[in-house]
């Protein structure tokens, strides 16, 4: 959860970011051959290890272990008629990777999901409303951003011992939920902030009540600063192993990455099966990352810029 | 199978709709109060449940985590400052603090300025070109920590002599006729550690870039240009008039991957777990806490987090209040 000075402006378009110039847009200054270069060579480093993985998870074991992936490549006719979705099967299957892919849904969602309205409803009344303690309070929030998650574990997990929730899906959710509120807060209350103020005044002329304003004009108003809250949140939470490790732990509530890190351990797994459990982990937030990535981006631009 | 997934959208549902019902409930009780309660309590009625989450899963254990430091192994008798005394004689945990450090220096400081040199060239590209590249330097910041590891592992991966080098580095090295390195167990001069950070920096510098990116992109062009003409050269315009105005960004940026790196856990524990001198405080406190049941040292190592934390949140609420005052 460190994303500090992250606010949440939808209407600034890309291209408009850049100051005019007397040249007009873009940079003036062009890129020579070494520039193109250096880039090029480092989008290839980049994506080397990614494809090395995602083409050793189709290779088959003998294949995997006694020649380098790059051969696929080199020696195309040798290997490419071997390559099959086998690994997958089996880290499916076998190595629980399914259940835990299951398991990762069930824990993302709801711990995704929840908090947004919760946080979205203290963020409306840190914007618009007049309350004793409201500047103070926000401070402490601000400053709760940065507190690392490790605050937690020791004393909750013996406070969930006593209510036997270890193990279970509502440790996490919780937990997740009680991490990530100050984010959600803090996101909203800025995004909120730049909503335009006669829009809520006009409102409340108009007899609206602060639940009515808040449902109908507040709420609808903010969708992009939710949805990067979201994004960020189903990332955070997919993509957490300490979290699940402590609370929940290896075993039939597993996610997907306390499963990957088990396969790591556990005696005989060779390189295509973990390959294979890599790709497990990482596709659907990278799918989700690339949908989203120009919403992500422009939420995570628009405010760290301003400061 | 199913039965789980279909729990979490339950789970949504029901969540969502008992939030909603709540507040609607708190909303009603607050309607019912005299006019000049019902404006002072209904902003409390609004703001308790995400504080009360607050202060259940942050605040609170925080307290408690201090206390716990202060007691033995399972919590329920006091020993003083035993814990930290132990802590900071056992040479483990020394040799953790000084790779923390190390992370520390390192990784934030290098996540900017690749950040800043990615985001500053790839700024001279075409449209595409600077799309293209941006997506792929980005991209690795979707991936888990954990798949991150499991990817770059395999990069580092040696066999033993004599067997096909199927890992991408010694691979390289048998290219050249070199016996296979077991890298990350090269711990002299904590060259390990260099190969561990190699992995948070792919992770990272994307991030980086797309912040700077944006921030170098909001840089008046007329100033560069104005410049120019006095006769700068392009480096001088970097260094002198570029990077004095996306300060604020670059500040934002470093203490962001600051804060990642202090707890930096996953990457160790996945890929050395902490061997060949390679240990970091937050992997010793994961080692504390499941393969020694100390709580006690688990709750010194988080309380010395805590305070070297410390300066990073007074600045946050600094910045955070200047940055009001100017709005």
């Amino acid at each position: 959860m460190t994303f500090p000075a992250t606010t949440v402006i939808d209407d600034t378009p890309k291209a408009a970011t850049r100051a005019p110039s007397a040249r007009g847009e873009g940079n003036p200054a062009k890129a020579g051959w070494l520039t193109k270069t250096f880039l090029t060579v480092l989008c290839v480093l980049w994506m080397v290890p990614i494809i090395g993985t995602l083409v050793t998870s189709f290779r088959p074991l003998d294949d995997a272990n006694n020649s380098g992936w790059w051969q696929v490549f080199t020696h195309p006719f040798d290997n490419l008629g071997n390559l099959t979705f086998d690994n997958y099967t089996r880290a499916w299957e076998n190595s629980n990777m399914g259940q835990a892919f299951i398991n990762s849904l069930a824990i993302t969602l709801p711990a995704t999901f929840i908090p947004i309205l919760i946080a979205a409803f203290a963020a409306y009344a840190f914007t618009f409303m007049e309350f004793w303690g409201r500047d103070v309070l926000f401070l402490g929030i601000v400053g709760l951003l940065v507190v690392p998650n490790y605050v937690a574990f020791v004393p909750m997990l013996k406070i969930y011992g006593n209510l036997g929730m270890n193990g279970t899906f509502p440790a996490v959710w919780l937990a997740h939920i009680g991490f990530g509120m100050s984010l959600a807060i803090y996101i909203l209350r800025n995004y909120m902030a730049t909503l335009p103020k006669t829009v809520i005044e006009s409102a409340k002329i108009d007899g609206a009540s602060h639940f009515q304003t808040f449902f109908r004009l507040i709420l609808p108003m903010s969708v992009p600063a939710l949805a990067s809250f979201a994004i960020f949140q189903f990332l955070w939470v997919w993509n957490d192993l300490l979290v699940a490790l402590v609370f929940i732990g290896p075993g039939a509530n597993e996610p997907v990455t306390v499963a990957l890190a088990g396969l790591r351990t556990s005696v005989g797994q060779g390189w295509e099966l973990t390959t294979a459990g890599g790709f497990i982990v990482i596709i659907l937030p990278v799918i989700v990352f690339l949908a989203m990535q120009r919403f992500f981006v422009r939420g995570m631009t628009a405010g760290a810029v301003k400061g | 199978m199913a039965g789980k997934a279909l729990t979490a959208l339950i789970t949504v549902v029901i969540g969502i709709g008992a939030a909603l019902i709540l507040y609607y409930a708190l909303n009603k009780l607050a309607e019912m109060l005299p006019d000049k309660w019902e404006e002072r309590v209904k902003p409390i009625f609004y703001v308790l449940p995400a504080v009360l989450a607050i202060v259940v899963y942050l605040v609170y254990p925080a307290i408690l985590t201090v206390i716990n430091s202060f007691k033995d192994r399972s919590s329920t008798e006091w020993v003083g400052t035993e814990n930290y005394q132990t802590l900071f004689t056992d040479k483990g945990f020394q040799e953790a603090v000084f790779n923390t450090l190390l992370w520390i220096l390192v990784v934030p400081a290098a996540c900017v300025v690749l950040g800043l040199a990615i985001a500053t060239l790839a700024d001279r590209l075409g449209p595409n070109g600077e799309k293209l590249s941006k997506t792929t330097i980005f991209l690795p910041m979707a991936i888990s920590l954990v798949g991150a590891a499991t990817i770059w592992r395999f990069v580092y991966y040696a066999a033993p002599a004599g067997q096909p080098q199927i890992g991408l580095l010694n691979a390289a090295l048998g290219q050249f006729g070199m016996d296979p390195v077991a890298w990350l167990q090269q711990s002299q001069y904590h060259f390990n550690s260099f190969l561990l950070m190699i992995v948070l920096l792919w992770s990272q510098v994307g991030f980086s870039m797309v912040l700077l990116s944006a921030a170098v992109k909001g840089v008046p062009v007329d100033t560069m240009e104005a410049a120019r003409i006095d006769g700068a050269s392009e480096r001088q315009i970097f260094f002198r008039v570029v990077v004095p105005q996306i300060k604020g960004t670059i500040i934002t940026v470093y203490i962001t991957v600051l804060i990642g790196v202090m707890k930096v856990f996953d990457i160790v524990y996945v890929m050395t777990n902490g061997n060949f001198n390679t240990n970091v405080l937050g992997n010793e406190f994961w080692n504390q806490l499941s393969t020694n049941f100390n709580n006690g040292s688990a709750a010194a190592i988080v309380v010395v987090l805590m305070i070297a934390v410390i300066p990073i949140m007074i600045y946050q609420v600094r910045h955070f209040r200047a940055e009001e005052a100017n709005a």
